[in-house]
């Protein structure tokens, strides 16, 4: 692929050509490989597809690791579970703590929560398994959120990839619900306080609360099944289908090849990186060992949810500052910024919306939210092909504002559950605070949303005045007709290619309302709102440069600046590049 | 964009779902490629490949190969330590580490030394790989993720195909009950599931401890109780309680309980207070307290939470989950957060010893909301 020819005696290349198998004979260490190999294809026939994956191209950019974060913390708390279940007993059942935790012997304590001492205390190198988990648990989270982030701003989820993104979301949401049980299992004051708050989210279900509760709890209010039955779905049913997602996902990213960053040479055609073998297995291998290492060094020295400090679980003593695992947070902020007028009573029945809405309805909404925003963008743009050069983020700006906007609700909500901290650190009433909460969460995201859309208008007119004009160099000079202009430094054809390359965007055109025959057609009002949404996705578009104003800024040379206020083109496409001041973002067209 | 989708000729080009086909949405008004001009930049391909220092000088490589060597020793040496940890520290001594203060030194000593042993093989293959491996770039061509026509058709034909030599379109007595049997198999799977979880409520939810044990006809015995202070479960007698105090209190008799301990204090727990009884503003509360002691469950209305605290100047109780405020004033009404209803009441009085014991039970159910609450 490199275009040059590589000059002769080069250490590197003399290394690499005698690295070449073709040319030197097998030695017996490959040979012996080969013999197991060759006894296992005689056997599954896996030489090829295993030849074809070992071969496969992968691209190369930082944000493609934070999946893999996520698939290795995944892995680790994987590995790190089943050494706990050696010693977790998911039990309510009661006993008297007589292990080594001086503060708690004598206490009355299920023996779940004393087999998790157990492991703290006694068990040689369990604390630091525990510790582990646990953190690699908030890792697998955030990792996650913050791929999804990198996914959905770069537009990865395009076309074919629509179906990954959902499994994403799946996979998201059912993290968050792993992650709880699994915070639950301990049976401390601190997570026994979460599934008592869980019981009167479920019991707020219209109608069946208090079936769903008692169903759930196996009775009343704790109980002794809540336990083991979030044990099973923590070490069992969820992480079966976490696991079983998570390949189908692995799998899907394989088939369709990854997406890759724009830039010379790349194409929507094409893959452009290292092969699996020996690079990206190194890296990849490599970078799993990093991420456990990291997590390790964290778990060494600083203590995530140190159950002893807190007590046995019981439902009356008060748990001041009681706070959730973070992924939590934005549930638990919702809980807090509802009102309690809404719960309603009607004819004896009680509708507590107050309390459905933050805990039973937000969780889901936000999830399908997320799992058909590639479909809705597809309808609005009306975009059939397959995507696979990414997007920079500025290069869309009405998909980066809608990201941002979610980003700052869902940090509202979540600062929410902090409200009664926050209050105390600034000094606050607690009651401004939450108000200020609630006009934030519908201020706020229309604000982000402007201000992201505003930035990356002008980091794109940015992009074409350094494609048109260069780089700025700082140095005026003076022409020979005696007027100052500024140097700039000429880009070369590749420095220019990654500001240019991406399409130029106009809004979806509106299909007449009556056909030719002058027949209403009945999908005429889809198709307005249709064209309505597609033009306030591309409005203030600012499209790249073409060749044609390339050639005409060059064209009129040191006097580009002046002159681009006279170039139709630029003015229509909202490059706002003229000395005369034009105002910004003028729309491609209605 | 990239070749495929570079220069179309004329101004008007349609979506299309074709694989790399022309560009869509192509501005109309866009400048059409004039005077030779094309409409879009060419890509302009790979450049040059720029080569690292370790494949130009053998002196870098063997440098690179002494880091990647060391990282994997480091390694070695990490789990040598955890050994030596794990055998040699107590499991009880302690440690002192600036900026994180007294820890487990057994606990410490094993995640540092299990972080180098990660910790260096990650770092050296990855220097390896980014030092010594090749660096240049490989491309790999993709293909359209639609399958080919024929395959598609065959697809259809083959399904169809199938059912029809199944019989599956002329005999509709085996399609409609193999349906009906699919859709109903789950059934001895899901009835036993849904059937045994759990028993149902009945009025549970709405009945505590300090209604008594329920008789065989169902009805409760409704009769005095002792408040017990939580956890000396001992009785408190009304001289004790003075203004400004508050107690922790469970129904007597429910602290000596063998079984379901904890169902029972998650409805029953009673926070006990008392206020200058000029400083009550509701009537019922008076009535149903005793010269100004008043009791009130301690379980959120919101959802379910313990309220515990009791701002004595203020006369408000705070829920530590989402921050409700209730005015034990104004008979515990909410007066902020995201609570709606008062904490319930329980009435009380004083026996012949002086002693605090209720005058029956909650009048109506107690912690979060359900949908029957109100019909009990
Ligand atoms: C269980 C959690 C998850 C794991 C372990 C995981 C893992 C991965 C990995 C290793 C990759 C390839 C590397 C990369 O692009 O970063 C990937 C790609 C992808 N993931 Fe995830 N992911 C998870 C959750 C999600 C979520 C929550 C979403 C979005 C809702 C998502 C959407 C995607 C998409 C669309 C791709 C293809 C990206 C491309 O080819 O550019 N994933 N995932
Ligand atoms: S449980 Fe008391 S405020 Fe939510």
């Amino acid at each position: 692929m490199s275009t040059e020819t590589l000059p002769t005696g080069r250490p590197a290349d003399q290394l690499r050509d005698g690295d070449k198998p073709a040319h030197a004979a097998p030695s017996a260490a490959a040979r012996k490989a080969g013999g197991f190999a060759g006894w296992i294809d005689d056997r599954t026939s896996a030489a090829k597809p295993v030849n074809y994956l070992l071969r496969k191209v992968f691209p190369d950019h930082w944000s493609f690791m934070l999946g893999e974060i996520a698939m290795y913390s995944l892995i680790i708390c994987l590995l790190t579970g089943a050494l706990l279940t050696l010693w977790f007993i998911p039990s309510a059942g009661h006993t008297i703590y007589d292990g080594s935790y001086v503060p708690l012997r004598g206490q009355m304590m299920s023996e779940a929560y004393a087999s998790t001492l157990n492991i703290s205390f006694d068990v040689k190198g369990g604390l630091i398994i525990r510790q582990i988990h646990h953190w690699a648990a908030l890792m697998f989270i955030v990792g996650l959120t913050v791929h999804m982030f990198r996914v959905f701003f770069t537009g990865a989820f395009r076309k074919p990839r629509e179906l990954n993104w959902v499994l994403g979301t799946i996979l998201a949401l059912l993290a968050i619900v792993e992650g709880f049980a699994g915070y639950s299992l301990p049976d401390d004051l601190l997570s026994g306080t979460g599934i008592r708050a869980m019981e009167g989210f479920v019991q707020t279900a219209p109608v069946i609360g208090s079936y769903l509760a008692y169903a759930i709890f196996g009775g009343p209010f704790p109980g002794e099944m809540i336990i083991p039955r979030l044990y099973s779905a923590h070490v069992l049913l969820i992480p079966a289908i976490l696991v079983g997602l998570f390949i189908a996902h692995i799998t899907l990213v394989a088939v369709h090849k990854h997406t890759q960053f724009p830039g010379p040479g790349k194409t929507n055609d094409n893959v452009v990186g290292y092969r699996v073998m020996p690079v990206y297995a190194a890296k990849a291998g490599g970078f799993f060992f990093i991420v456990f290492g990291v997590i390790a060094l964290i778990s060494a020295l600083f203590t995530i949810n140190p159950i002893w400090a807190y007590g046995p679980y019981d439902p009356s003593p008060v748990t001041a500052g009681s706070q959730p695992d973070w992924y939590m947070g934005f549930a638990d902020g919702a809980l807090r910024l509802l009102p309690g007028w809404l719960e309603f009573s009607f004819l004896g029945f009680t509708l507590s919306l107050n309390i459905a809405l933050g805990a039973l309805v937000l969780l889901p909404l936000v999830y399908t939210v997320l799992g058909v925003y590639p479909f809705v963008e597809r309808w609005i743009t009306g975009d059939e092909r397959e995507h696979h050069l990414l997007d920079r983020p500025r290069n869309n700006p009405t998909r980066t504002g809608i990201g941002m906007a979610a980003i700052v609700a869902y940090s509202v909500f979540m600062f929410a559950a902090g409200n009664d901290i926050i209050a105390i650190k600034l000094g606050m009433s607690i009651n401004d605070i939450t108000w200020a909460f609630r006009i934030g969460l519908f201020v706020l995201p229309p604000i982000a949303f402007w201000v992201t859309k505003r930035i990356c208008l002008s980091l794109q007119r940015h992009d074409r005045e350094l494609a048109l004009h260069s780089r700025e160099s700082g140095r005026i000079i003076r022409g020979a007709d005696g007027s100052f202009h500024e140097r700039h430094d000429a880009l070369t054809d590749r420095e220019r290619w990654i500001l240019v390359q991406h399409e130029p965007v106009a809004p979806l055109q509106l299909t007449p309302e009556y056909d030719e025959n002058g027949v209403a057609r009945p999908a005429a009002r889809k198709d307005r709102l249709r064209a309505k949404l597609s033009h306030w996705f591309f409005k203030d578009a600012v499209n790249p440069v073409t060749p044609a104003e390339l050639a005409a800024a060059h064209h009129d040379g040191h006097h580009a600046e002046a002159l681009e206020a006279s170039d139709h083109d630029a003015i229509e496409q909202g490059a706002d590049t003229d000395s005369t001041g034009l105002s910004s973002g003028s729309p491609v067209r209605d | 964009m990239n070749e495929q989708d570079s220069p179309t000729t004329g101004g008007e080009v349609t979506p299309t779902g074709e694989f790399g086909s022309g560009a869509v949405r192509l501005d109309q008004g866009h400048v059409v490629g004039d005077g030779g001009i094309p409409e879009r930049f060419e890509n302009p391909g790979f450049g040059p490949h720029i080569h690292r220092g370790t494949d130009l000088d053998e002196v870098a490589a063997k440098r690179a190969e002494r880091i990647v060597g060391g990282l994997f020793l480091l390694s070695i040496v990490g789990t040598l330590a955890f050994v030596v940890a794990y055998f040699a520290i107590d499991k009880h001594s302690t440690v002192f580490i600036p900026g994180i203060g007294q820890t487990n030194a057994l606990h410490t000593a094993l995640g540092l030394s299990m972080a180098a042993t990660l910790l260096g093989i990650g770092l050296g293959a990855v220097q390896w790989a980014k030092t010594l491996m090749p660096d240049e770039e490989e491309v790999e061509m993709r293909h359209p993720m639609r399958s080919a026509d024929e395959d598609r058709s065959k697809f259809v034909e083959i399904l169809g195909d199938g059912a029809e030599s199944a019989h599956l379109t002329r005999r509709p007595l085996i399609k409609y009950t193999l349906g009906g049997a699919l859709g109903l198999f789950a059934v001895p799977v899901v009835l036993p599931l849904i059937g045994g979880l759990g028993p149902l409520p009945e009025d549970d939810l709405s009945v505590s401890f300090w209604n008594g044990h329920k008789e065989e006809d169902g009805s409760y015995p409704n009769k005095p109780m002792r408040l017990m202070r939580d956890p000396q479960n001992t009785p408190i007698k009304a001289s004790d309680v003075t203004i400004g105090s508050v107690f922790h209190v469970m129904p007597e008799g429910l602290l000596d309980l063998e079984h379901h301990i904890l169902e029972e204090k998650a409805k029953a727990a009673v926070l006990l207070m008392r206020l200058d009884p000029d400083d009550i503003k509701s009537q019922k509360e008076k009535d149903w307290g005793h010269q100004g002691i008043v009791a009130y469950s301690k379980i959120c209305t919101h959802v379910g939470c313990p309220v515990g605290l009791y701002e004595q100047q203020t006369h408000h109780l705070l829920c530590p989950c989402h921050q409700s405020t209730f005015d034990v004033t104004q008979d515990c009404k909410v007066i902020f957060g995201p609570a709606k209803r008062p904490l319930p009441q329980l009435p009380i009085t004083v026996d012949d010893e002086g002693y605090l014991i209720s005058k029956g039970p909650f009048k109506e159910a107690v912690g979060p909301s359900f949908w029957e609450r109100g019909s009990a």
